[in-house]
């Protein structure tokens, strides 16, 4: 696999266990990432619909809030991007270096009188696209379950 | 990832193609396209997502955003070419009931 630059990867020990990835916070590479990511994936029989579209918009999401939101959009910070496969689910963790934020706060965008506002769809959107999302307790950290079949 | 930007003189219709991914990280070029567009006067914008892979809810909102200015300056934004993916996203957001969508940019272009 060929690594883009700017995006350090490591791999776990355990062949197919997973890897991380340290995206640094620059909205440029969110592309880069989610391709990254979601080539693994598809390689280790992710079905191609869940890797080209579930997960490839999910991430995008996430990586984009994280850089954002969580790390303010500091290019001397980075977001931790981490990926686990086992033979039934996906589970990708994304970490930023913020305070963390409330997701229950977040909005319904799908209200009619919400309906044309320019933002506030991602985790809608990654809540639908994927089949569990929790957060950790501060609220820094997004857990994404995709199941492979 | 590139836009491409063309114009059906007969329409006088401005068709912008997306060839990639509509996310957050150029989400901005599409908006300056567009903006251009309607700088020089043209009201009719087609965006062609025949070439498209995914969106994300910053594409989307810049498609919000531009729908609504493109209607306050009397102009029309529609969308065509979407496949079964990008459809969905359009329906669960329910902006599926903001957007004109068609399935084809023959079809839309027809229906200027």
């Amino acid at each position: 696999m060929t690594l883009p630059a700017r995006l350090a990867v490591e791999r776990r020990p355990v062949p197919g266990a997973g890897f991380s990835v340290r995206v640094p916070a620059d909205l440029g590479l969110v592309e880069e990432a989610v391709d990254l990511v979601a080539r693994h994936c598809l390689a280790s029989g992710l079905p191609p619909r869940r890797a080209r579209f579930n997960l490839r918009v999910a991430l995008c999401e996430a990586l984009a809030n994280a850089i954002i939101y969580g790390n303010a959009a500091d290019p001397s910070t980075a977001v931790d991007v981490d990926v686990t496969l086992s033979d039934n689910t996906l589970t990708l963790r994304v970490a930023d270096e913020g305070p963390g934020f409330d997701p229950a706060a977040v909005p319904e965008p799908t209200l009619p009188d919400g309906l044309d506002a320019t933002g506030g769809r991602g985790l809608f959107l990654i809540r639908q696209l994927m089949d569990h999302v929790y957060f950790n307790d501060r609220g820094n950290q997004i857990c994404m379950v995709l199941r492979r079949v | 990832m590139s836009f491409t930007v063309r114009k059906d003189e007969a329409k006088g219709v401005v068709i912008v193609g997306i060839d990639g991914q509509l996310i957050v990280g150029n989400r901005h070029e599409l908006k300056q396209r567009v903006l251009d567009a309607l700088a020089d006067g043209e009201r009719k914008i087609l965006v062609d997502f025949s070439a498209t892979g995914y969106i994300d809810s910053s594409g989307l909102g810049v498609l919000v955003s531009l729908a609504k200015k493109m209607r306050e300056e009397g102009g029309e934004l529609r969308l065509a070419g979407l496949n079964e993916d990008l459809k969905t996203l359009f329906e669960l957001t329910k902006l599926d009931t903001l957007f004109t969508i068609v399935d084809s940019p023959d079809e839309a272009l027809a229906g200027f």
